[in-house]
């Protein structure tokens, strides 16, 4: 196995492009779970760790612009007033240790459909951006990024360099299901993100489909119907949850059932869009 | 790197990670191989101070950095004053996980002092028992000595607070 070990973005898409089959490794703690158990045996590993700037987020062009390297840890720290969706699902990733590590460009190359920072990319309309030597800088919307399980948009010689996330102008919630609170593969999750300016709601489903997914029925049904300076409509809440549970198409496997998965993401749905509204309704009345 | 304030120099296989390299290579055997795939705990060290899993790094990203072990945070015979209270309060009964939790516990306090939220931080910032609980999730006791774990942190806690 090869070792390269850029120290510059330049020298890191050289090293990818020379040897697509390279696998990056940033803060390993995907990667190093298949090495130690044999289940890859990669020819290469492209290590970024050396790569600053990937650790790095500022503002660009109106957007938080978030380097693939930056720690859920630092994104806890620092990202809560304008991320504060994915702030609050990097709170759940895994355990303290693995959040000093892990890091969304991570969970973006593995694409997981269980990854915890999908949902509220997808509620909050992220646009990763990935680049490769030859063909220069891609801007890819979530929603098109992720193509099956663990399949992403990503080109063998390209890498993920940020992802860019408009700074939130509403109440953002993240919810998941586990058999405990650390350390678990989320058994299904959600994410919501109001958008008041817009009149509308982002969604994002994570662990219940092949892909991490918006549910745009139901984004649909509160854009048309929902009274933005009214309590909420229990009726329509209710319908709300059933048109995300119904964007659901989830497997049974060891950490549940489909149905259970369909069910929760209904309740989870209803939960969420409940505190994001009683946070709009409360900002609007402070 | 360096490991507990010594200087040393290894040659190890890229894929070698840092706890293989640690227990195997140095002799340094403080940090346990639990699971090997970051949910138990076990391995926890520093690195730079900030607290990782042994087995989800490579030995070679840690090239140049200070690790630190249950090894070394006592100075000489003077107990560390977490390892202290997790004596006084029976914060363990196999000891497998010990050197872990007790690495992840300084690594946490440190944390909260620097004002990190947690996934149940809303207000006060107090270290309670549920803040102790949720920061001390990445460590599993398959003993069950989390009570005595606990009130050996919030010990410390609450002498730092004084």
């Amino acid at each position: 196995m090869d070792f390269l070990r850029p120290t510059t973005w330049e020298e890191a898409l050289a090293a990818k492009a020379d040897r697509p089959e390279a696998v990056p490794i940033q803060g390993g703690t995907d990667v190093m779970v298949e090495l130690n158990f044999d289940v890859r045996r990669p020819a290469a590993l492209l290590d970024l760790g050396q790569v600053a700037e990937l650790r790095a987020w500022g503002m660009v062009g109106g957007f938080c612009r978030v380097g693939a390297g930056v720690p859920y840890t630092t994104i806890i720290e620092e990202l809560g007033g304008p991320l504060p969706g994915l702030a609050q699902a990097s709170r759940t990733v895994g355990s303290p240790q693995i959040r000093n590590r892990g890091s969304v460009g991570g969970n973006l190359g593995a694409a997981s459909p269980a990854g915890d920072s999908h949902p509220p990319l997808l509620a909050a309309d992220a646009v990763v951006e990935v680049e490769s030597r030859d063909r220069g800088v891609r801007m890819v919307p979530a929603t098109a990024f992720y193509l099956g399980v663990k399949r992403s948009a990503l080109e063998p010689d390209e890498l993920i360099r940020a992802v860019h996330v408009r700074p939130a102008t509403g109440p953002q919630y993240f919810s998941k299901v586990g058999t405990r609170n650390a350390m678990v593969i989320a058994v299904c999750s959600f994410a919501i993100a109001l958008h008041p300016g817009e009149r509308r709601v982002g969604t994002g489903l994570g662990s219940a489909a092949p892909t991490p997914r918006r549910a745009y029925e139901a984004e649909e049904l509160l854009a048309r119907e929902l009274d933005w300076q009214a309590p909420l409509d229990p009726a329509l809440l209710r319908r709300f949850g059933e048109l995300c549970a119904a964007a659901a198409a989830p497997i049974d496997d060891v950490r549940g059932t489909a149905a259970y998965r369909v069910h929760a993401i209904g309740v989870m749905a209803r939960r969420t869009l409940t505190w994001a509204w009683n946070d709009h309704l409360g900002r609007r009345a402070a | 790197m360096r490991v507990n304030g010594a200087a040393e120099s290894l040659d190890v296989e890229p894929w070698v990670s840092l706890l293989d390299a640690l227990r195997d290579r140095l002799g340094v055997t403080g940090p346990k191989k639990g699971c090997d795939q970051g949910a138990c705990g076990a391995c926890t060290v520093l690195a730079d101070g900030v607290r990782i899993n042994a087995c989800l790094a490579l030995a070679v990203q840690y090239d140049g950095k200070e690790i630190t072990t249950i090894e070394g945070l006592a100075t000489g015979d003077d107990l560390h004053p977490l390892q202290a209270a997790f004596i006084r309060h029976d914060g363990l009964q196999c000891g497998y996980c010990t050197p872990g939790q007790i690495c992840s516990a300084v690594a946490m306090l440190a944390e909260h002092r620097a004002g990190m939220p947690s996934a149940v931080t809303e207000r006060s910032g107090e270290l309670d028992e549920a803040e102790i609980r949720e920061r001390m999730s990445g460590n599993l006791c398959r003993c069950g000595a989390y009570n005595g774990i606990v009130d050996a942190i919030k010990d410390v806690a609450g002498q730092e607070a004084r």
